[in-house]
């Protein structure tokens, strides 16, 4: 798809090394040159854990392999200006987590991207953040976990993914219009801000209902209009399920198969099965008419595995999906049938990895390259740059 | 200044979230986006999803249909009347870009085939953005996002270890599919600069999903691992928490969240808290541990975070360089000095439900006008105009159309 040179700068800090990384990638699966600098003692994300085989190693960390496949790699040293200028002046976007190039140094048609936990400029520029405090200064923690309990974060930091695919579109929105602005384009991509676009609805509420949004655990906040919750994450028989009595065209289907469902079993529910669902309507139960129904719900939910609820759902075309691990994951005949999945040797060993994020005219981008190791390509790509030197 | 995605056209059949946001992102770069939508069978963010102005649902009143189509022009069509369709092919061909988000084949059972929209535009670009993606065994599933957020495995990565897992508030995953949505569409446009030729974009939502999910994937694939949640505990920090603060009337429920990264870091900790004794142990001074006695450290954490605002304690840990965070609610982004500083909220005018607020992307373009500028529109709102200045229909078609059905 694309045609463009990108050049990714690595930094110290694991967070905004992360967020370039996950741009670069971007870029690099929708067929950019993609070369990664990372310092002599390599990026800091090589050295995040987990590790493929378990033991810590520069090229298998698991973050690192996900963020940098497709690329090349070379080092440099960030003293080195004079090699810096030379690969970023044959190069149409740069990707950085700090602001070692300057724009205003640029070339008309060049752009420059720079990520960081907050932006550069205003009260927060400069100041240092993990997912953790960028997930937090962008409200997106405050909307998960127990009431009355800590906000939780995901597990597996999100926030420079969000951050990257961000940076991505802004690097190509600026791409795109190169040749009208006629000076560099600086895009200026803020982590904190990345994350206020998680959860739009929340904002619309704080904004037009002056009701602000919690976190309440399993349950789903914003389908009723008397303020009543449902519940979103079900124990089943080996795991949990995520399901939600709804109202709407399909909604109301959804309700019907699953008293269709219950009669199979001969499960009894006398109340949900005696709703007339041409009449439903979610919007306006109370909370005591929801928690009656979702008692006898999650009765009929507890005695199926995951396995069953997902064949149960597709089947019957119902809304509903597993709360699935990864290796339900990798079981998904969806997935499968679709290719998504991609073998990469490294090292002499198969490793599968997950496919391009779309199909562009029925292709998938695909991982061509692994990531690079610490070096990799500094002959060919240093070559490369002293050639186009003397050409120009 | 001008807008970067000034002149170009996109049409966009589709409805909720996951499709119509993309065009939005465009919208607030100068795309000309033409939102096409049924009078009868109306959006459900027109009429089912909450809030509504004065809390009583209309569909010009409806707060989530306006944020999810700020900048755009409403086009009402009737799709089962071939007239129509017909429309929608000539909005096509004078059109860049068409988004639809409807399940797989249902755009070719109205007659909006793949074939039928290149022979109108044959350099258009298209997304087609579904819940699974155009083909395979679930190609047809209808899913809202909040389930299919569970499906791509975050819902499993969020709670405490081997507690019912909390959900990611609402449909998480749709806001990812809309990012790549948009990645796509640009991709393709600067592809189609160079070579003349449109794009066949097939999205699963559920892949693109998957995409932030990579590493836990990779961990199953490579070491046969199953990720799980772990609270808010880190593989690197420690400690890495959420700690209470000392409630003030503004904010009661009030958070800060802090990590510490390095064992150079950890006795700056033990400076911002005030040097208590407790923290000079010699057994903490490693990470290994201070992972060891995760549970208590934060409990002594919390003893010093529970006598400080949350303002008073970040400043005290930033002002040693470690990264510590008020834990922000939504109602408190809209005053965030750092947001405002970026002008991540705009503010606009709806003649039915007043001033809403609106959200820009979160990059800011140097040398480039950008950022949504108008309330989603009313039902219908344009089709008058679009008709008569798009498709040059004059008076005379127009009121004829208009009496077969074909605008509603």
């Amino acid at each position: 798809m694309l045609d463009l040179r990108v050049v990714e700068l690595a930094s110290d800090d694991p967070w905004g090394a992360a967020a370039a990384a996950h741009c670069g990638r971007t870029l690099a699966d929708l067929g950019a040159d993609v070369v990664k600098c990372e310092p002599p003692a390599g990026d800091p994300v090589r050295r995040t854990p987990p590790f493929a085989g378990g033991a810590a190693h520069p090229d298998r960390g698991l973050l690192w392999m996900a963020l940098n496949a497709n690329k090349r790699g070379v080092v440099l040293d960030p003293a080195d200006a004079a090699r810096r200028d030379a690969l970023v002046r044959r190069a149409d976007l740069v990707v950085q987590s700090e602001p070692i190039v300057d724009p205003l140094g640029c070339g008309a048609r060049q752009v420059v991207v720079t990520v960081t936990p907050y932006g550069t400029t205003g009260p927060l520029a400069g100041v240092p953040a993990s997912d953790l405090e960028v997930t937090a200064a962008g409200g997106s923690l405050w909307l998960a976990g127990e009431p009355g309990r800590a906000p939780v974060r995901t597990t597996l930091p999100q926030s420079p993914f969000w951050t990257g695919m961000y940076a991505a579109a802004g690097a190509l929105v600026a791409i795109l219009g190169r040749d009208r602005v006629g000076r560099a384009q600086h895009v200026d991509v803020s982590g904190q801000q990345s994350m206020i676009t998680v959860h739009p609805p929340a904002a619309v509420f704080a904004d037009v209902a002056r009701e602000e949004h919690v976190r309440l655990g399993p349950y789903l906040l914003g389908r009723s209009i008397v303020g009543a919750r449902f519940r979103n994450v079900w124990p089943c028989a080996d795991g949990h399920v995520s399901f939600a009595i709804q109202g709407g065209p399909i909604g109301r289907h959804t309700g019907r198969m699953l008293c269709a469902w219950m009669a199979e079993r001969d499960h009894a529910a006398p109340l949900f099965r005696a709703i007339d669902w041409d009449a439903f309507d979610n919007r306006t139960l109370t909370q005591a008419e929801v928690d009656a129904l979702e008692g006898e719900v999650g009765a009929f939910l507890s005695t199926l595995t995951k396995r069953e609820f997902f064949a149960g759902v597709i089947a019957r075309n119902m809304l509903g999906y597993p709360v699935a691990d990864a290796g339900d994951i990798f079981d998904d005949e969806q997935l499968r049938a679709r290719s998504f999945w991609q073998d990469v040797a490294i090292d002499g060993r198969t490793l599968t990895f997950a496919g391009g994020f779309a199909l562009f005219d029925g292709e998938r981008p695909a991982v061509r390259r692994p990531p690079p190791r610490l070096g990799e390509h500094d002959r060919e790509v240093w070559a490369e740059t002293l050639r186009s030197a003397v050409t120009a | 200044m001008t807008a970067p995605l000034a002149g170009v056209r996109v049409v966009e059949l589709g409805w909720a979230a996951a499709g119509p946001l993309v065009g939005t992102y465009l919208a607030a770069h100068g795309a000309d986006v033409i939102h096409v939508e049924s009078a009868t069978v109306l959006d459900p963010f027109r009429s089912t999803y909450p809030p509504f102005k004065d809390n009583r649902p209309s569909p010009d009143g409806a707060a989530m249909f306006s944020f999810y189509n700020a900048g755009k022009r409403s086009v009402t069509l009737d799709l089962k009347n071939p007239r129509a369709v017909a429309l929608v092919l000539r909005l096509v061909a004078a059109s860049d870009v068409l988004i639809e988000s409807f399940p797989a084949g249902t755009l070719a059972r109205r007659g909006l085939s793949r074939e039928a929209l290149r022979a109108a535009r044959d350099d258009l670009v298209i997304l087609s953005s579904c819940n699974q993606g155009q083909t395979g065994p679930h190609a047809q599933h209808p899913g809202y996002g909040s389930q299919l957020t569970a499906l791509a495995g975050f819902t499993a990565l969020l709670g405490e270890p081997g507690a019912t897992p909390a959900i990611l508030y609402g449909p998480y995953i749709d806001y990812i599919a809309v990012g790549y949505g948009v990645v796509a569409i640009l991709a393709a446009l600067e592809r189609r600069a160079r070579t003349g030729r449109g794009c066949d974009i097939d999205l699963s939502q559920y892949e693109a999903g998957l995409q932030f999910v990579a590493p836990a994937l990779l961990e199953r694939a490579a070491n046969g691992a199953t990720p799980a949640r772990a609270g808010n505990r880190d593989r690197v920090a420690v400690p890495h928490g959420v700690y209470p603060s000392r409630a003030t009337a503004a904010q009661p429920d009030a958070w800060v969240a802090l990590s510490v990264w390095s064992d150079e870091e950890w006795p700056r900790l033990g400076e911002a808290m005030g040097d208590p004794p407790w923290a000079r142990e010699p057994a903490l001074a490693a990470a290994a541990g201070r992972r060891e006695r995760e549970a208590w450290l934060d409990e002594r954490i919390s003893e010093w975070t529970r006598t400080l605002t949350r303002e008073d304690a970040v400043a005290r840990l930033r002002a040693r360089g470690l990264r510590a965070a008020p834990v922000a609610s939504i109602g408190e982004l809209f005053a965030d000095p750092q947001l405002l500083h970026r002008r991540a909220w705009r503010t606009a005018a709806h003649p039915v439900i007043g001033d809403v607020r609106l959200m820009a992307a979160p990059f800011v373009l140097s040398e480039d006008e950008q950022g949504p500028q108008r309330a989603g529109p009313l039902l219908g709102q344009h089709t008058a105009e679009v008709m008569r200045d798009v498709l040059r229909l004059d008076g005379a078609e127009y009121a004829a159309l208009e009496a077969q059905g074909v605008f509603r």
